[in-house]
């Protein structure tokens, strides 16, 4: 069965603020719902709290750490689920019971499994 | 290539599709199948011309290309297998082939199967056309990409790329459910008719190859139609095509530019393909009880016209009709710009002048100002009528159609 992971972009929300206690508890009903295929996944603090690091000198160079996401969108990277589906209108069918589906956007992205 | 030679290869070509679609599911995977496919097709056209052209020749095929699979299957199996793992296609179920050709269930279900593969919604438009265009209409890549003006490297890197999706994303090889079926069929209507339209607005003379898409479109729609002859969207999408396409030896003069409906030579239409539109909107109609199907309203329009002895005679109140049950399903600007030109035909050039100016939107739709013009001519309107002319002009037309438009500002200055 392949795998997937389902990336929820929605609002750049604290999910630990109580005033999202109430999507919070969606995202816990739709985690029991599915059950069946999660495999994993996180919530993720907002992109205020992310960095974004490279190497400016190429490979073996410094770090070079930049405070913010990767990219500034409207909708921000908030949290993930690993999916394990039969096939893709499987996989769509449950991203589409996300709070997110309707907060903002899932992308599904296939897995590459190596042997 | 001889006569014989010619019929073994329309054959084969008409074949190939559904050999395809049953290699697939058995093979596990799109590109398997067509190597197999292909094979089988280079044998029989070898020796068919020469042995004679076998009984059932679906089944010759199928037993070569399955003979091949089984070969290739063989090879990968002894190779560790982990790209052909990756290839595969979910759904399909790779492993001991069938000793019997499947019957005629199976191959129905199959091609199905295809069908809603290469229409699958997580395919883009583009993907869509140019897999339908290749793996069901059976057209060579070269092909597809004449059909649809792009390079032919352009297509091969899309149509690979639209195979690896459905390998890697996980995409099934089935036919969806009952639930999902109507909005499924939908999704492959609009594949269709898409491919129907840029052969359509492409028209005859020269440019013949992408003409050619309207006869593919139609012979798609028909096989559809086998497949499924029950759903309305099905029968209302095949009506559509036929009686469009009954119109094509009228639709250009013989220097090649277009003649709108008013002007054509009725005598030009092909009678048995709109006799067969026609039943065809019958016969879906009555499946369509409770809502109306926008294919089959549209192919009932369709009908009204290709119905109509001439242009004057045509029943434009049932084709206003028409266009407001259309509109309860698809309420979009183009289809209160045709309305309103329905309109104008019943109630005078003013009343119809009224709707057009009406519709938001549809600036930027070189087909709005002409509407506009010609109405705004008819109601002696002559120097605003030559400024919507203009403006129509100054958007994206063809060659032909900016033609047309010309002569008609020409006409309104003389």
């Amino acid at each position: 069965m392949p795998t997937y992971i389902a990336f929820t972009y929605t609002a750049d929300v604290d999910w630990t603020d109580p005033q999202y206690g109430e999507e919070m508890k969606e995202y816990a009903e739709f985690g029991e719902a599915a059950q069946a295929v999660i495999r994993g996944g996180h919530s993720l603090y907002p992109t205020a709290t992310a960095t974004t690091v490279r190497t400016p000198a190429g490979k073996g160079g410094d770090p070079v750490a930049t405070d913010g996401p990767y990219a500034e969108t409207k909708e921000a990277l908030t949290g993930y689920y690993v999916l394990e589906c039969a096939d893709l209108d499987e996989a769509v069918a449950v991203a589409g019971r996300l709070p997110a589906a309707w907060n903002g956007a899932v992308e599904i992205r296939p897995v590459i499994e190596f042997a | 290539m001889d006569a014989v030679g010619d019929a073994v290869a329309r054959l084969v070509r008409e074949e190939r599709p559904r050999v395809l679609a049953t290699l697939i599911r058995v093979t596990g995977g799109i590109d398997p199948a067509e190597d197999a496919v292909q094979e089988a097709a280079v044998r029989a056209l070898e020796t068919w011309p020469r042995d004679g052209v076998p009984d059932d020749p679906r089944a010759w095929l199928l037993v070569a290309a399955r003979r091949r699979a089984i070969d290739v299957i063989r090879r990968e199996a002894r190779r560790a297998g982990k790209e052909a793992e990756a290839m595969a296609i979910r759904g399909a179920a790779p492993g001991p082939l069938p000793g019997d050709p499947p019957g005629a269930e199976t191959v129905r279900d199959d091609m199905l199967r295809l069908v809603f593969t290469c229409c699958h919604p997580a395919l883009s438009t583009e993907a869509q056309v140019a897999l339908a265009l290749r793996t069901l209409g059976g057209l060579t890549t070269a092909e597809v990409a004449r059909g649809l003006l792009v390079p032919e490297a352009t297509m091969a890197k899309r149509i690979t790329r639209a195979k690896q999706k459905i390998a890697r994303a996980g995409i099934p090889y089935r036919v969806p459910p009952a639930a999902e079926l109507p909005g499924r069929v939908a999704g492959v209507a609009a594949t269709l008719y898409l491919i129907f339209n840029e052969g359509y607005a492409a028209g005859g003379g020269e440019d013949l190859v992408r003409g050619a898409l309207t006869g593919e479109a139609v012979r798609l729609a028909r096989l559809l139609a086998g497949l499924m002859p029950d759903d309305p969207t099905v029968l209302g999408l095949l009506a559509l095509l036929l009686l469009h396409d009954a119109r094509r030896a009228a639709r250009t003069d013989p220097a090649g530019c277009p003649v709108l409906l008013p002007d054509q030579d009725r005598t030009r239409w092909d009678a048995a393909q709109i006799k067969e539109g026609v039943e065809l909107v019958g016969a879906a109609l009555r499946r369509t009880p409770d809502r109306p199907d926008p294919y089959v309203v549209q192919a009932a329009i369709a009908a009204c016209h290709a119905l109509a002895p001439s242009y004057d005679a045509t029943p434009w109140e049932a084709v206003v009709s028409w266009y407001d049950v259309l509109l309860t399903v698809r309420d979009e600007p183009v289809v209160r710009l045709n309305r309103a030109v329905a309109v104008a035909e019943r109630d005078g050039p003013a009343a119809g002048l009224a709707l057009v100016e009406d519709i938001g939107g549809l600036e930027g739709y070189p087909w709005w100002h002409a509407t506009r013009a010609e109405l705004l001519r008819r109601a002696g309107r002559p120097g605003e009528a030559s400024a919507a002319y203009e403006r129509a002009l100054a958007l994206d037309l063809s060659v032909p159609q900016a033609g047309h438009l010309r002569r008609r500002l020409a006409d309104l200055a003389s």
